[in-house]
């Protein structure tokens, strides 16, 4: 079996983003950028399952600016085989990015498909379920523990929900999407960051594989939460609470 | 489309005025139920329905199967006004809320209605099975939306809440959106209305299977407990990392159990095995904006702040004066917690 493992390059989670002064979007500029965390997740899951001898092949896919390059030679050194990568320069919602995917999953024919629950520069949590809805494929969001049946081709996944967790069979092909337990996504080691350099990377269009880019939102502006307003510090738990009590109101 | 559906189906020609009136805005609501009553977080997405335009005809989408659905029918039914109508889908296909029948039903009720919103709660019910919806039906979804300006135009998060994000929907019908329960809080209601909104089975025999019957339920495991529910609750008691254990843990439930808060943790405290994950406060794990939030012994990570910075009144306990909690705090204390909570837990006002 082939797995398919989608990554994102975006701002790196540690820096603390800047607004741009005309509105209309966030520094990226000059900003260290790295592979969204929970994809980390999703190809350290994919490597876990090829190591148990149940994948044969993990191929990264990336879609982007020419840059992204560099986050799917991360993947190739933390353990890829090959990576494929959709050059687009425009940004790319999840629908298109999920459409892209469906034509590769055609081309590869992967017996599943892991991505990270969400990215965490837009934050919207919807390209797993998308892709896995195009393709008729069941999906296993939120995943916490994936094991795979070798006979029955099933995978019993293990989902965050708010109430628990909720233990669910999927038959595959199927579309796991990852939730921060799943894993510790492993280093990559310099001789393994060297022998990535000469993995394959292979090159597509959205043209060559007819996916029209389009974007259903326009953004018409991009603003500064409200800042909160300076607190106090306080010097016992007595006037703590008299601040909560008669200051706040709240207790 | 509307029309179409009415003449094909004279029995439900009561419904005529109703769509016809809609034509500028019509929001279906998708609803979770539990033990025969409405969840209280999907109120907020007819909270929410109710913003987009004055005159917004809102029908509930409940899907279940059995006597519990039904009871839960006739309660969505009476719980808000502006709910013109209940559509109910009862089928053992809709037994648990897997993603695979949902996606269907969204895909085969917005043909059939011909909705100019769709909307769900942004709980996990909401984010698991509205995009796969919205890519059925060839539209973007908005994802956790706190502001709605008009029937197209919304306010979101992005990068983790450091910016907002607005953005104005030019794709098709329909505008498919899962909003943030805290930003669109249900009032009281008062009197429920004694004119019930009609309900109706929907009519599953075009229901596409294909891709159903992939996915199967096995179990679901939850803490039983009797606090608020962490995501409504009027008072959130937080630990970090700086608990150091389980045992230790036990002293914010003592102290939430003292306010008749609801507990939260950051991931360093889950991750550590001092509680169960449900409990994750922040950019992955639950979005509070209760009225009070009490974290002790949480650094103030941007991921963590995602969840809670929202909050009216937040106090912070921590040894480092340094932390970044403290730089959103209303109230901060700068000590160990293994004092001040004993402390607190003395000397804080019994509730009445």
């Amino acid at each position: 079996m082939k797995i398919m493992v989608a990554v994102k390059r975006v701002v790196d989670y540690a820096v603390k983003i800047r607004v741009r002064p005309d509105k209309n979007g966030v520094e990226t500029q000059n900003v260290k950028m790295s592979m969204n965390p929970f994809c980390e997740i999703a190809l350290e899951e994919a490597l876990k399952i090829k190591e148990s001898g149940f994948a044969k092949e993990v191929v990264a896919v990336s879609m982007g600016p020419s840059n992204c390059v560099d986050t799917l030679r991360t993947g190739l050194a933390m353990g890829a085989d090959r990576a494929i990568h959709v050059e687009a320069s425009r940004d790319l919602v999840p629908l298109t990015v999920a459409k892209l995917l469906k034509k590769l999953v055609e081309v590869e024919n992967p017996g599943l498909l892991i991505l990270g629950k969400q990215a965490i520069d837009d934050d919207c949590n919807q390209t797993g379920q998308m892709i896995a809805g195009l393709l008729g494929w069941p999906q296993g969001t939120f995943a916490s523990k994936v094991v795979l049946d070798k006979e029955k081709h099933t995978a019993s996944v293990d989902r965050e929900v708010d109430g628990g967790l909720e233990t669910l069979c999927l038959d595959l092909p199927a579309v796991i999407t990852t939730d921060l337990r799943l894993n510790q996504p492993r280093y990559a080691t310099l001789p393994n960051i060297m022998k990535a350099k000469s993995k394959p990377i292979k090159k597509y269009t959205p043209e060559e594989l007819n996916v029209e880019i389009k974007s259903d939102f326009e953004v018409v502006q991009v603003t500064e939460p409200p800042k909160r307003k300076a607190g106090v510090i306080l010097s016992s738990v007595d006037e703590l609470i008299d601040k909560l009590k008669n200051e706040a109101h709240v207790i | 489309m509307a029309c179409r559906f009415i003449l094909q189906n004279p029995s439900k020609r009561k419904l005529l005025h109703s769509t016809f009136a809609s034509r500028s805005a019509s929001t279906l609501v998708l609803a979770e139920h539990e033990g025969g009553s409405i969840k209280a977080q999907s109120l907020s997405a007819v909270v929410a329905a109710n913003s987009i335009s004055r005159d917004n005809p809102v029908s509930l989408l409940l899907a279940g199967s059995g006597s519990s659905l039904q009871q839960a029918a006739e309660k969505a039914a009476t719980c808000h006004p502006c709910i013109s109508q209940v559509l109910v889908a009862d089928s053992d296909k809709f037994a648990y809320p897997l993603a695979e029948p949902w996606g269907k039903l969204i895909q085969l009720v917005q043909l059939k209605g011909g909705y100019s919103h769709v909307i769900a709660t942004s709980s996990s019910f909401g984010k698991n099975i509205l995009p796969r919806a919205a890519a059925l039906l060839d539209v973007s979804p908005v994802t956790d939306v706190v502001e709605i300006n008009g029937p197209n135009q919304f306010i979101r998060p992005i990068y983790a809440g450091n910016a907002l994000c607005t953005v104005r929907y030019t794709g098709a019908s329909p505008c498919m959106l899962s909003v943030r329960s805290t930003s669109f809080p249900v009032p009281p209601l008062g009197d429920s209305k004694s004119d019930g909104a009609s309900i109706s089975e929907v009519d599953l025999s075009t229901l596409d299977e294909e891709s159903i019957g992939k996915s199967r339920f096995i179990k679901l495991s939850s803490e039983e407990t009797d606090r608020p529910d962490l995501g409504s609750a009027r008072v959130v008691v937080t630990g970090g990392r700086a608990l150091k254990s389980a045992e230790n843990f036990k002293m914010i439930e003592k102290l939430a159990e003292k306010l008749g808060a609801a507990v939260g943790a950051t991931r360093a405290a889950v991750d550590a095995g001092f509680v169960p994950n449900e409990l994750q406060v922040g950019q992955t794990g639950k979005i509070v904006a209760p009225e009070l939030y009490m974290a002790f012994g949480v650094s103030g990570a941007i991921q963590h702040l995602a969840g809670m910075k929202d909050s009216k009144v937040i106090v912070a306990v921590n040894k480092d004066a340094d932390a970044p909690i403290f730089q959103v705090a209303d109230y901060g204390l700068v000590g160990d917690l293994f004092e001040a909570i004993p402390d607190l837990l003395e000397k804080l006002p019994e509730k009445k």
